[in-house]
Order: C-alpha cells, then sequence, then structure tokens
C-alpha cells in the first residue's frame, strides 16, 4: 500500500516537475491559407526543430482584417498571441497602441539584431521617424505588370513590347481589344496599386504630413493631378472593356491565371500562384508610369504584412520572441521565402543570398520587383502610408473606384469624395487616441 | 393579449416560494449575464470613442450618433436595407406561395415535395452565399459562364442591381421553405366546402384564389412578412458577407452589416455601438408590431 | 430524441393532405401534369446549387479553373472528401463537424431545459417579481447577438471562456424565445390536470415530468429542430472566439478556406466542406419533419 501511495506521489512530483523542463510557448497568428499557410507552418516546425527553448504555435485567424480583429479582440480579453501578423493597413492602429504593443527594437534590445540589415523601402514603413523599429517585416511585395505572353502573340503583338509607361500599356491595350481579346487588362488590390503605390512611383503626396508619418493630423491628397490623370484614363479603358474589374481584393488572379486576360496589375507575391496554375508562357515588368507626371519613377511602396510583438506576457516569453524573430530574420529563411513566394527578400543579405544560388538567372524577372522598389532613395512620399482607419479608408476608395469603373462618376469627382469621407474618418481616428 | 402579454393567467396554481425561484434561477443568470450586461455595455460605449484596443476611452455624448446621421452613407444604408428586405420577402414569399398552391393541389405526392422542398432551411445562410457565389463567380462561375453565351455579361461586382439581385436571391432562396410549410398548412386548413361552393358558382381557379384563398390566408401571409422583414434585416450577415462584403460601392450595405463592418473591420467601435443602439430601437419597433398585430406569435 | 417521438412521428399529422380537404384541387389530366411540372421547376430552382456543389466536390481544381465546369459528377470524389475531411485548412473538417454538433446539441438541450423550468414557474407559480420576470424575457425576443457583440465577447473572455463550448453555447441560449413559447404552449394546458395532481397530492415536479413534459413532446421536438439548425448555423460568433483551430466549428471553417492574401481558392475543397456541412442539418430537419412541421406551425398560429 505505501508502495503505491509513494509511487503515486512520485508520479505527481514528476508531473508537476515536468513543466520547469518544458518549453515557453510562443503564440503566433497569422493570415495565411494554402501554400502560404504551409509554408508558414514549415518555418515555424523548422524554428522548432532548432532549439529545445521555445516552442512556436502558428495559428491561422483568418484574412488580414480578421487576424488584425482577433488580435485586438483578444488583447481585450487578455487573450493575445506573442506575435500577431498586421498587415500594412493596420500598422497605424497598432502603433497608436501603446501599452498594447512592445516595439520591436525594445524586444530585441541586447541581441545581434540589426535593423539596418533590411531593405530601406521595407523597413521604412515599419520605422518611427525617429528611426526605432516598430515591427518586423515579414512579408513584402510590391505591385508589378505581370503579362500572358501567349496572348500578346495571339493577338499579334511583340510579347516583348515595350511597356515602361502607361500610355504604351494604352497601345497594347487597344490593339488587344482590337484583336478581340476579352479582358486585355485587370488588377488586384485597386487602391493599392493604383492610388497608393501610383502616388509614391511619381513621388506625389498620398496624404499630407508625409503620407502621415509625421502626425497624425494629416488629410489625404490623393485627388492630385497625377492620380486624377491615372483613374479617369483607367475609367476610359474599363468604358471600353479594356479595363475588366473584378473585385476589391486579389480575385483578378483566378482571370488571369486562367489566361483569360493578358495583362495584370498585381503584388509580386501573385508569383507562386501563377507558376502553379498557368499554363501559358508569362513574365514580369515592372510597373509601367506616367512620363512627365511627377518624378516618375521613383519607388514603389511595400504592401503586406509585418509581425507586432503584443504585451501582457512573462518577460521570459520574450527571449522566446526575440529568438523566433532572428530566426525568421536570418538569410536562408528570407531567401527560401522569398524564392518560394515572389515576396521579396526583406533583408539585403536575403537578397545577395538569392543571387549566389543562382534563382534570378534560373527565373528570370523575379528581381524586377526588387529592383523597383530600390531603384531611388525614398523621399517622404514614397517610404510608405501610416494613416489610421486606413482599412475603412481603402473601402471608401474602393468604393469610389468602383463607381469611376462602372460609368456613374468622373475620377476628380470621385476622388474628391474619397478625400472627404477619408478625412472625416481621420478626425475619428484622431479622437479616438488623443 | 391586447396590452400586456402576461395578462392570461392560470386560475389554478402550485404553492411555494422558493421552488419557482429555484426553477427560473438558470435563465435568469444566463440572460442576465449574457444578454443584458452586454447590451447595456453597448450602450454606455456608444456614448464614447473608445481606441480599439480598450486602452482609452473618450466621451463625446452624442456624437457618435450626430456623426451617423450626418453621413449620407448610413442614411442610404437604410434605403438599401429596406429594398433589400422587401426584395428578399417578396420573392421568399411568392415562390413559396406558388410552390405551396401548386402542391395543395396534389392529392398524392405533396409529402415527398415536401420533403424536398425543406432542405434549404437547413443550409446556413453563409453556406448558401457560399452556393450562390461559387454559380454566379465572375471568373468560374456557371451561370455567369452560360449568360456569357448568351450575350450577357455578367458582373455583380461592379453593377449594383446585380449584386443585390444575387444577395437577394441567395437570401431568399433558404427562407422558401419557412414560408412554404406555413403556406402549405394555412391552405390546408381552409375546409373545402368553402372553395366547393365557389367551384359550382362557377368562378375560374385565378378567381377564387384572388376571392376566397388568398384573404382566407392573410393571417398567415402577415405573419410571414413580418418573420420575413426580420430574417432579411438580421440574419443575412453571412450571405453579404461571402458574396458582396456590402459592395459595389455601398450598394448592398445593410445596416447588420454596417455594424459588423465599421467596428470590427474598421476599428471603429463607437460609431458600431451607437449603430447597435440604433438597430436595437428598431428591433424593440419590430417587436411591438409583431405583438400588437400578430397575436401570441414567437419568432426564431 | 426518444422512442416515444419517433413512435410519434409515425402518426399521421392533424391535417393530413386529402384527408377532409382536397384543397384547390383542379387534377384532371393536363392540369395535374402542370402542377407536377411547375413543382419540379421549384425543385430545380431549390436543388441546382445543391448539385452545383455536389458537383463541384468531385472534380479536380483546373476543371473548375477553366469554366465551364462540368455538370456532372466526375472522379474525384474519394480524393477530394478525404482531403477535407483529414487535412482541411486549419483544422480537419471531421473535427469541425464534431465542435458544431456539440454546439448545435448544447444550444438545444441547454435552451429547452432552460425554457421548461422557467416557462413552468411563471405559468404555474405565483412568486414575487413574476411580473418583472416575465418583461425581462419579453425584452430579450428579438435582439440578435450581432448587436451586442463585443461586449459579450468581453464577458465571455472575463470567465475565461474562450475556444471553450461553454463559451460558445451560453451567449446563444441566453435568450427567451424558448420560455415564451413554452409559456404559450402550458396556458393552453387544462387547468383540470393541474387540479386533478394537486388534488391526489402530487408535487409539483412531479406534475412537471409525469404530465406536462409529456404533452409538450411536439413543441419540444419542433424546438429542437429549430435550435439545432440555430446553433448550426451560427457564423460570426464562432468566428470570434474560437482562437483555437481545434475548437472551429464547420460553417465558420468555410469561410476561412477561402484566400486570404495573394494565394488561390481550392474550390473542391471548399464545396466538400459545404456539402459535409449541410448534411447534419438536413438529416435533423428531414428525420424529424414530421414533428417540426406539426409544432412549428402549431405553435407559431
Amino acid at each position: 500500500m505505501t508502495k503505491i501511495i509513494s509511487a503515486a506521489v512520485l508520479t505527481a512530483v514528476a508531473g508537476t516537475a515536468t513543466p520547469s523542463f518544458a518549453e515557453t510557448e510562443v503564440q503566433f497568428w497569422h493570415a495565411f491559407t494554402g501554400r502560404l499557410g504551409e509554408l508558414v507552418d514549415e518555418q515555424v516546425a523548422s524554428f522548432n526543430d532548432s532549439q529545445d527553448a521555445y516552442t512556436v504555435t502558428a495559428t491561422h485567424k483568418g484574412n488580414y482584417s480578421e487576424t488584425l480583429n482577433a488580435g485586438i479582440a483578444a488583447f481585450r480579453a487578455g487573450e493575445q498571441p506573442h506575435v500577431l501578423m498586421v498587415f500594412e493597413v493596420g500598422t497605424a492602429t497598432m502603433m497608436a497602441a501603446e501599452g498594447a504593443v512592445r516595439p520591436v527594437h525594445e524586444v530585441m534590445a541586447g541581441g545581434e539584431f540589426d535593423p539596418e540589415a533590411f531593405i530601406g523601402a521595407v523597413k521604412g514603413y515599419y520605422t518611427t521617424t525617429e528611426g526605432e523599429m516598430l515591427s518586423m517585416p515579414f512579408n513584402s511585395s510590391t505591385p508589378v505588370l505581370w503579362v500572358n505572353r501567349d496572348k500578346l502573340e495571339g493577338a499579334g503583338i511583340d510579347p516583348d513590347t515595350e511597356m515602361t509607361t502607361w500610355d504604351q500599356v494604352g497601345e497594347v491595350l487597344t490593339q488587344l481589344k482590337d484583336a478581340g481579346v476579352d479582358c486585355p487588362m485587370t488588377t488586384a488590390w485597386q487602391s493599392w496599386i493604383h492610388l497608393e503605390n501610383l502616388s509614391a512611383y511619381h513621388n506625389v503626396p498620398f496624404a499630407s504630413q508625409e503620407n502621415g508619418f509625421a502626425g497624425a493630423d494629416a488629410t489625404l491628397e490623393l485627388n492630385g493631378p497625377a492620380q486624377v490623370k491615372h483613374i479617369s484614363t483607367l475609367g476610359e479603358w474599363a468604358q471600353d472593356g479594356k479595363f475588366i474589374y473584378t473585385g476589391r481584393r486579389n480575385e483578378g488572379g483566378a482571370n488571369f491565371r486562367g489566361g483569360e486576360c493578358a495583362l495584370f496589375t498585381e503584388s509580386s507575391a501573385g508569383y507562386a500562384g501563377i507558376k502553379a496554375e498557368a499554363d501559358f508562357a508569362f513574365d514580369v515588368r515592372p510597373l509601367p508610369y506616367w512620363e512627365g507626371a511627377g518624378d516618375a519613377p521613383q519607388n514603389t511602396i511595400i504592401g503586406g504584412a509585418s509581425l507586432w510583438v503584443m504585451e501582457g506576457h512573462d518577460e521570459a516569453d520574450y527571449d522566446g520572441v526575440a529568438a523566433f524573430l532572428n530566426f525568421l530574420s536570418s538569410p536562408e529563411i528570407q531567401a527560401k521565402w522569398h524564392q518560394d513566394t515572389g515576396y521579396l527578400p526583406i533583408t539585403s543579405a536575403a537578397a545577395e543570398l538569392t543571387r549566389e544560388q543562382g534563382f534570378y538567372e534560373e527565373n528570370p524577372g523575379t528581381d524586377v520587383a526588387v529592383a523597383q522598389m530600390t531603384a531611388n532613395e525614398p523621399t517622404a512620399n514614397s517610404k510608405g502610408i501610416r494613416l489610421g482607419y486606413f482599412d475603412q479608408i481603402r473601402t471608401v476608395i474602393d468604393e469610389e473606384l468602383e463607381a469611376v469603373w462602372a460609368g456613374d462618376k468622373e475620377a476628380q469627382a470621385a476622388l474628391d469624395s474619397a478625400k472627404e469621407r477619408g478625412d472625416q474618418l481621420l478626425r475619428r481616428f484622431e479622437q479616438s487616441t488623443r | 393579449m391586447t396590452g400586456t402579454p402576461a395578462a392570461m393567467d392560470k386560475r389554478v396554481t402550485f404553492k411555494g416560494l422558493w421552488l419557482p425561484l429555484l426553477l427560473v434561477l438558470p435563465q435568469i443568470v444566463i440572460t442576465a449575464v449574457f444578454f443584458f450586461y452586454p447590451a447595456g455595455q453597448a450602450i454606455w460605449q456608444s456614448l464614447y470613442i473608445p481606441d480599439p484596443f480598450g486602452l482609452s476611452m473618450k466621451f463625446v455624448g452624442l456624437g457618435n450618433f450626430e456623426y451617423l446621421l450626418g453621413d449620407p452613407y448610413y442614411r442610404a444604408s437604410f434605403l438599401t436595407t429596406a429594398v433589400f428586405s422587401v426584395l428578399v420577402t417578396v420573392v421568399s414569399m411568392g415562390v413559396a406561395l406558388w410552390l405551396a398552391v401548386l402542391a395543395d393541389r396534389l392529392i398524392k405526392g405533396s409529402g415527398t415535395y415536401r420533403t424536398l422542398l425543406i432542405w434549404p432551411y437547413a443550409v446556413a445562410p453563409a453556406v448558401a452565399g457560399v452556393l450562390w457565389l461559387f454559380m454566379f463567380n465572375t471568373r468560374v462561375g456557371v451561370v455567369t459562364w452560360y449568360l456569357g453565351v448568351l450575350g450577357y455579361d455578367w458582373n455583380h461586382v461592379l453593377n449594383d442591381n446585380e449584386a443585390m439581385g444575387l444577395v437577394v436571391i441567395a437570401s431568399a432562396w433558404g427562407r422558401i421553405s419557412y414560408n412554404f410549410l406555413f403556406f402549405l398548412a394555412g391552405l390546408q386548413s381552409i375546409p373545402r366546402s368553402v372553395i366547393e361552393a365557389a367551384a359550382i358558382d362557377g368562378a375560374r381557379f385565378w378567381t377564387r384564389f384572388r376571392t376566397i384563398v388568398f384573404p382566407l390566408l392573410s393571417p398567415t401571409t402577415f405573419f410571414l412578412l413580418v418573420v420575413n422583414v426580420v430574417y432579411a434585416f438580421f440574419e443575412t450577415f453571412g450571405v453579404i458577407h461571402t458574396i458582396t462584403s456590402g459592395g459595389p460601392q455601398q450598394a448592398t450595405t445593410i445596416l447588420v452589416y454596417k455594424v459588423y463592418a465599421d467596428g470590427f473591420v474598421g476599428q471603429d467601435l463607437g460609431s458600431s455601438a451607437a449603430q447597435s443602439v440604433i438597430l436595437l430601437a428598431i428591433v424593440s419597433v419590430l417587436t411591438i408590431i409583431q405583438f400588437r398585430f400578430v397575436e401570441r406569435r414567437v419568432h426564431y | 430524441m426518444t422512442g416515444r417521438d419517433a413512435l410519434a412521428a409515425e402518426t399521421p399529422p392533424v391535417k393530413a393532405p386529402g384527408a377532409d380537404h382536397d384543397g384547390m384541387v383542379e387534377r384532371r389530366g393536363a392540369g395535374l401534369w402542370l402542377t407536377h411540372l411547375g413543382l419540379i421547376v421549384g425543385l430545380l430552382f431549390i436543388f441546382f446549387p445543391i448539385w452545383l456543389a455536389f458537383v463541384a466536390s468531385t472534380i479536380s481544381q483546373p476543371e473548375i479553373a477553366r469554366p465551364p465546369m462540368p455538370l456532372l459528377p466526375g472522379d474525384q470524389f474519394i480524393e477530394n472528401y478525404t482531403r477535407a475531411l483529414t487535412s482541411g485548412i486549419n483544422a480537419p473538417v471531421a473535427l469541425m463537424l464534431g465542435n458544431s454538433l456539440v454546439m448545435a446539441l448544447g444550444i438545444a438541450f441547454g435552451k429547452i431545459a432552460i425554457s421548461l423550468l422557467s416557462a413552468f414557474a411563471i405559468v404555474y407559480f405565483r412568486f414575487p417579481g413574476r411580473q418583472l420576470f416575465f418583461w425581462l424575457i419579453f425584452l430579450t425576443l428579438m435582439l440578435p447577438v450581432e448587436v451586442r457583440i463585443v461586449p459579450t465577447y468581453e464577458v465571455v473572455a472575463g470567465f475565461g471562456m474562450l475556444n471553450s463550448y461553454s463559451g460558445l453555447i451560453f451567449p446563444l441560449i441566453a435568450s427567451a424565445t424558448a420560455t415564451f413559447l413554452f409559456r404559450q404552449f402550458f396556458m393552453t394546458v387544462p387547468d383540470e390536470l393541474a387540479e386533478a395532481a394537486r388534488v391526489d397530492g402530487a408535487r409539483p415536479m412531479r406534475f412537471f415530468f409525469d404530465i406536462l413534459l409529456p404533452m409538450s413532446r411536439t413543441n419540444i421536438a419542433a424546438l429542437f429542430v429549430i435550435l439545432f439548425i440555430y446553433g448550426w448555423n451560427q457564423y460570426l460568433w464562432p468566428l470570434l472566439i474560437t482562437t483555437d483551430p481545434s475548437m472551429n466549428t464547420i460553417v465558420m471553417g468555410i469561410k476561412q478556406m477561402f484566400p486570404s492574401g495573394d494565394d488561390i481558392a481550392d474550390w473542391p475543397v471548399i464545396m466538400a466542406t459545404s456539402i459535409l456541412a449541410m448534411i447534419p442539418p438536413v438529416i435533423v430537419v428531414v428525420g424529424m419533419q414530421r414533428l417540426f412541421i406539426r409544432g412549428l406551425v402549431e405553435s407559431e398560429k
């Protein structure tokens, strides 16, 4: 009997003792499904295998907006993860949440973490004007022009024809239309590509106060001549059936991958999907620009997401977070991620490694995005955008652009209205954080 | 049943004080904790602009309401909701009535049809949305493709009428079963003699329907009218969310969707809470209408 | 439900079609055929979306990606359903089906239980606060959970009930629709029954279990169906409170399968999941339709 009891006690003691050997758990919420989700899981698994001290648990929480909401709701409930993936649009929301997030430069302090290792245009988006990195860039992409070469050839157009400027694109679209192509061009993420990036690329402001970097009292300036010219041209193309609108997100990707559309403006990260599904010859071109408008081509800006560290956990956990973030930003991991997905190599070392591995030679065009984004030193207009309630503002912009594509509104009127409605939201955000 | 719903009382009751209190306790506790407290919180929050993380609150009085009522898009959302609700109600009730009249004409086999027609009732609005989106997907949708062959270019992501049509059909589709059951029961409770009398008088089918059957069905019709409007107001969220997300422009942004979109996507919790309060008021009015005019009927 | 209910389902409904009533019968020759034709057109409208989803769940992604997709099933049935059931996107669909089942049953039984008890109390007892209680439950009749969702979330989180079945269930049974319904029904129960029970010296709970409960069978069955469907079809609430994939329910799971970033939609698996998501509620509705229809139509009339 005593034996049994002591055995039980022993087991109990052993049971309670185990946690002290157990690995600290780091929770990581992200927004990736499908192929990208698998790749993230791979990264996490290899981190967990690489050391014994920490275990990262990755959870998919829906799309970008849903992941951010889940993170915020969880914080209110004291159930937040350690690391939260937040898309670039949520940056201002997270920045304003002092006390809810722990800036990455603090998390990484004391380690061998070097913010200078990141590509300037990537880092800039997530760094304060004082140069402190707030969140860790993770998946970053920039818009490019995808071309279905077979479609061009089928329409009797030289697939290598120059499409550096929108004027040249316009001519190609006319030829495609005349040749009976149903979908000469489509796009994904209209606001990001055709307004936010357009503004940066032409070095004109999207919003005042350095696109919101310098102060929360920014107002939208997206109704300037360069933007109006671009949107009204796209509007005409939409009316002529040269530009086919398929949705606010990346719905157009299906049309392009299915071989229906000849041209497609989409993030460089469309690469994985296009490579997997397209049964035609395609290539990647830099995003076109308007000659003579603004200072084009300046540089394009990024989209995608960064990793935010949430407050409210045991101090010891943050060592695990730091180790995980260090691991993710290592050149090997980043180079593989870049090559698998078409997202940008976020550090110069990863870009270098990819080049050494011969990837760009084997896959021509995959470096277009990097080149386009790093072409020039970013200016106040082209280092990024930081606006509160930006997700809602994008919805406003989507709505107004849809009015243009449908022929209900002139470009100038639509953009004026987008500014007016967006500014209202900005003032509300200002109130909420003061 | 006029005035207070508690007007009618049992004459025979049991004695006891602690037993009845014990019996209502579970309901009281659950309702207080998960219903009244949160609903009260929503009202209180509507007077503030909180930051999304709940770190600070700024008192604005009725500022959120002023902001909302001054916003033409919010006012437009009322109209959108009204149009949407009327269409969903008319389509789902119309189709259901038509099918019920047909099924009522059968002596044999109406049970089989009923068993089959009851299916969509079991399909979640969100799943119904996925099914219809798949059919009308601008890229892979079968219906879209065949419409294209016929020369019609379907694009509900840009054309607001098509978007509205699609969410209406997807919402009405799931509701046909429910309406069908009520109409069929209503039709079957009409005494045969009434119809036969009319038939002997030589009234044609359509005349009989219009002058005798439909008036006799009116209590059922009115009940379904209220219930379907409530359904269209509140339970179609899943359909809108999966098919259009409120677009194009704001053509399919109904009030409930806007509460979600502004609060959960836009992080503007003050505005969202104020919208909840406005919805609360609308719900109250609908409840009163239901109990004033539709005696004794409880809706799910 | 129990064997007794199954027996009840065998007995014909009060107004069997054709028994004492022929409706607007015009059933000679062409008229009959036209009637069937009309109903079949209706059925096609009802079933086309479901059929298409089924077909899509049996073919491969490229067949869908290059329209038009076929209208007859293909040969990928096993592959797609296996993929959905075992791997899914976040959690295997089999696991999500289990969660949905627990949630739907929990909501149905939980709400029926608390409602029966409190309806019994307010109909058969006089106790202080009865009127107040009645008005309180009246207030909860129609306010949907979407409207009070942020504060409700905080309450649930405060109790540590995120990622738990109780967190999924309790907020959704916190309204009094069912109490109201049972109250209506109990009011129609002849007073003589309670009188007799009282004369016999039966205690209230005895009366409740021996007389009232068996009499409420049809209503309970109808409510069970309604609440099961209501619980099964919940969408926004599970989406918010289940942060752990192993607690996901299937209806929210379908939404999660749509690509979020720069990815592609796996239609065959999404459609297979949609079909799987509708099978249990369809079985419940069709299997219990006699009781369901009778309870529904009678109680709401």
